[in-house]
């Protein structure tokens, strides 16, 4: 119900006096904003057990269970627990990375009792019924056979391969069609109980109020727990490039290449992180697409896209330029982009790109608070990253700190001419150094 | 001045002496604002020889006028921490900001100043041919694309919804730069054009300023209605593309209506009971899984396929109902194809329950009601519904006409649309099937 003392102040960033955040006995960290301007309850919510608690022979396991739990619980079938969910017009997700579990939901705030307890039921007490194994296996191994055909998702996995020798992110979470073939329930049934509440946490984002929502997770979630969870895996560090290495993947009956090249990233705690992102911006995003769409893009005319992008979260995800070119001129857009990174490295950005993009990344705060998931998607990163409930309060700071020579030293510490992963996917033959 | 008051609905609609319909709506949920500015053309009103020239004008509207120079256009809303792109679809070309809303009157000099003062210099048009020619060869690259492309030229035999939005690659290689200055020239004027403004700002007061920039700007003419109206499908069609790869797809396409048809809603409520709510909205962000549809409970349950959708498009002239599905490893196009016709022959059949109907409608109106939240899905709405229509109000009426259909109405749009004699059926057949 909405009241007139409602603490929420739309155009007020979320902050320690407008977020709840609240420690369960178990672990669970539950974090609510109120916003009683749209209908609508967004939740989203991580659990630490992911990719990494898996055997290399079962790559794709975490990813394979949580495509299971929806399958059926103690206390719905597969049918039941989806009709509850569609005839709501409400959604629920559940997915996996390589250090979490996700789940998340959106329906109207009516239902934000069902669609709590469904996503309890759902990651507390899967059944894993064989029969749903079976369907499951065989779409995913449907899946992967259209990503051997798939120009993008070829050069995105041969890239991993490439940059991250020796390291768990070299392996793909969706697995491989031996490793998904592998999987059996017993598989399945031991990851399960990596799942726990301890650092678990979830955020709600819309029309509740904060007391009620912290109600209707302890209710939900309150009394889940597991002496047995593991502690959070951590991913190693990445030993930084020494060499270019460049792999060329044939995909006949194509008409363009793709193209994926970089390095190992910082994480996103890491504390040149902000110099990072905004060194990354004037590579690859700002404008349409920075400095990588001004030159491969409006100047010569090679892509209809090249960007560049920064992964880095709880492990040391990957700095990677992606471009999408006509086979011929693969050639010469890995030259575009090995000069532009050499001009980041081994140059200062002027003044006017670092002044436009502190003024950018003030404003893509703005648009990004503007809905309820928005915020939610926010609030999760402050948390699973640590960054602090006064994150947001501190953001322009933060941001106006942001330096030439630290944007210079960010690009300098992980991205390297000399020194790269480049994978191409596309027609053509096999080529390998 | 123009003089106009907000509406009931909170809407401020106005047309400027020139012809441009202005909509304004203030929400002070945020502060951010869209600006949009659509335009009533699109592949819908092309010709052989020059099919992609709408969307290649579009790219071109990102390559500076004397005001804004291309060195500098691309910067200037990323500057003020703004994001905005642009959109082609058959019968609309759209383009948006969204920004903070103290922000916004920047986007509206640049959205007047580029509806006549683009420069399409030569070498930005040959610059862009081989950017476009790119995005095309990233869309063949695409089973399903190539195979869908296929079907739309099957399906429609002389009406211009025949190619796809970027058009023939011939036609890309060929057009010249003239091509696409007269189609700017001739489409890219305020009477066929509508300016939409949504978020944390004063409506009378940003009707002056939208007068201010735009108001000087020559009326043109709008842009006359296709008068190529497809004639009835008199016998199925099929189509086969053929190309390296491991997996099949189907699609069945259906003559569907148009958005102004008595019918469109009881066709949506249908589309939802067989393929899963969706969104008319290509700004939503609000989704809803499928797998209490009947096509995922008759395709993936049984495990016939791995991924089965579809539906309709909300469109000027009458489009397709399209069902696609991607055969699962082991299994064959033709027993896939059979069981998305029973389903189908089911509904055409009058087999429609009471309770996955009331659930249809639920199902669309929370989409709806999720759709309503960000300032540039409003703005989508807004400006869509006037565009398409002529009449904004078909978005605020939207609810009210979903709730009006009955049961019968769904099961006999269904006995109309799904007739044998008049389906498209596209396969992709790998040829490697090692």
């Amino acid at each position: 119900m909405a009241t007139a003392t409602s603490s929420t102040q739309p155009h007020t960033l979320p902050g320690p006096e407008t977020v709840t955040r609240v420690e369960l006995e178990n672990g669970i960290i539950v974090l609510v904003r109120e916003n009683f301007m749209s209908p609508s309850v967004v939740v989203e919510g991580a659990l630490r057990s992911g990719a990494l608690l898996e055997p290399t022979e079962k790559a794709g396991l975490a990813s394979f269970h949580s495509s299971m739990v929806t399958r059926g619980t103690e206390n719905y079938t597969f049918d039941e627990l989806y009709e509850e969910i569609e005839s709501n017009g409400a959604s629920l997700s559940v997915g996996s990375g390589r250090h979490t579990t996700t789940f998340g939901s959106k329906s109207l705030a009516e239902d934000l009792k069902l669609m709590l307890t469904l996503q309890a039921d759902v990651l507390r007490r899967p059944t894993l019924p064989q029969e749903q194994i079976e369907k499951v296996r065989g779409q995913k191994l449907t899946n992967l056979q259209l990503r051997a055909y798939n120009t993008r998702a070829m050069a995105s996995l041969t890239f991993a391969e490439l940059a991250y020798p020796n390291h768990p992110f070299a392996t793909s979470s969706s697995g491989y069609m031996e490793t998904v073939q592998a999987i059996s329930r017993d598989d399945l049934l031991a990851h399960q109980k990596t799942l726990g509440p301890r650092g678990a946490i979830i955020v709600i984002v819309g029309a509740v109020q904060a007391e009620h929502a912290i109600d209707l997770v302890r209710e939900t979630f309150g009394d889940w727990t597991n002496p047995d969870q593991p502690d959070a895996p951590l991913a190693p560090d990445a030993a930084p490039l020494t060499e270019k290495t460049k792999k060329m993947v044939p995909i006949p009956g194509k008409s363009q290449s793709d193209i994926v090249m970089g390095v190992p990233g910082p994480r996103r705690n890491a504390p040149d992180y902000q110099a990072a992102r905004m060194a990354n911006s004037i590579l690859g995003v700002f404008g349409l697409m920075g400095r990588l769409g001004d030159s491969v893009r409006e100047q010569q005319g090679l892509a209809y896209y090249s960007y560049s992008r920064l992964n880095g979260g709880l492990g040391p995800g990957a700095w990677s330029i992606s471009a999408g070119v006509a086979p011929e001129n693969v050639e010469q857009a890995v030259d575009s982009i090995e000069a532009e990174i050499r001009s980041m490295v081994e140059q200062p950005v002027s003044a006017e790109e670092l002044a436009d993009n502190h003024s950018f990344f003030k404003g893509q705060l703005q648009l990004g608070l503007e809905t309820n998931d928005g915020v939610a998607g926010t609030l999760f990163n402050m948390e699973l990253y640590d960054l602090g409930l006064d994150y947001l309060l501190n953001y322009e700071a933060m941001i106006d700190a942001v330096s030439i020579e630290a944007i210079r030293a960010a690009a300098a510490q992980y991205l390297n001419p000399d020194a790269y992963a480049l994978a191409i996917a596309g027609p053509g033959q096999a080529d390998e150094s | 001045m123009t003089q106009a008051t907000i509406g009931e609905d909170g809407i401020l609609k106005t047309k400027l002496d020139n012809g441009l319909t202005v909509l304004i709506k203030e929400t002070h949920h945020a502060p951010v604002a869209s600006f949009w500015v659509w335009y009533r053309v699109g592949s819908r009103n092309e010709l052989p020889g020059t099919t992609g020239v709408s969307h290649w004008v579009e790219h071109m509207q990102f390559k500076g006028t004397p005001k804004y120079p291309a060195s500098d256009l691309d910067k200037s809303i990323s500057r003020n921490g703004g994001a905005w792109n642009a959109m082609t679809y058959f019968d609309w070309t759209t383009y948006y900001e969204i920004l903070p809303a103290d922000k916004i009157d920047m986007c509206i000099d640049l959205e007047a100043d580029r509806m006549m003062n683009s420069l399409f210099e030569p070498e930005e048009v040959e610059s862009e041919r081989t950017v476009i020619l790119s995005e095309r060869s990233g869309s063949e690259n695409s089973p399903s694309w190539l195979l869908y492309e296929q079907v739309l030229a099957s399906a429609f035999r002389v009406h211009p919804y025949h190619h796809t939005v970027i058009g023939d690659r011939i036609d890309i290689e060929t057009m010249t730069r003239d091509d696409l200055f007269n189609h700017y020239k001739r489409h890219y004027v305020p009477s066929n054009a509508v300016a939409v403004l949504v978020g944390d700002v004063d409506a009378e007061h940003y009707l002056k300023v939208i007068e201010e920039k735009f108001g000087h700007i020559p009326a043109g003419e709008p842009t006359p209605n296709v008068k190529r109206i497809e004639p009835a499908q008199l016998g199925e069609r099929r189509v086969t593309v053929n190309r390296e790869g491991q997996t099949p797809f189907v699609i069945v396409a259906y003559p569907s209506v148009e958005i102004t048809h008595p019918d469109f809603f009881a066709v949506a409520v249908l589309d939802t009971i067989l393929a899963g709510a969706s969104s008319f909205n290509f700004m939503s962000t609000a989704s809803t899984s499928n797998k209490t549809s009947r096509l995922y409970r008759a395709l993936v349950d049984t495990e016939l396929a791995a991924g089965v959708g579809g539906g309709m498009t909300a469109s000027i002239d009458p489009y397709l109902f399209s069902i696609y599905a991607v055969v699962r490893e082991g299994r064959e196009l033709a027993e896939v194809e059979e069981a998305i016709h029973a389903e189908t022959d089911k509904l055409a059949a009058g087999e429609i329950t009471v309770a996955e109907f009331e659930k249809a409608l639920k199902q669309t109106k929370a989409l709806f009601a999720y759709d309503s939240e960000s300032v540039s899905s409003q703005g989508f709405w807004l400006g869509f519904a006037e565009t398409l229509v002529g009449d904004y109000t078909w978005f605020d009426d939207f609810l009210d006409k979903l709730m009006a259909v009955t049961l019968d109405d769904v099961k006999r749009v269904a006995a109309e649309l799904f007739q044998s004699n008049k389906r498209t059926v596209g396969w992709y057949v790998p040829t490697d099937n090692n």
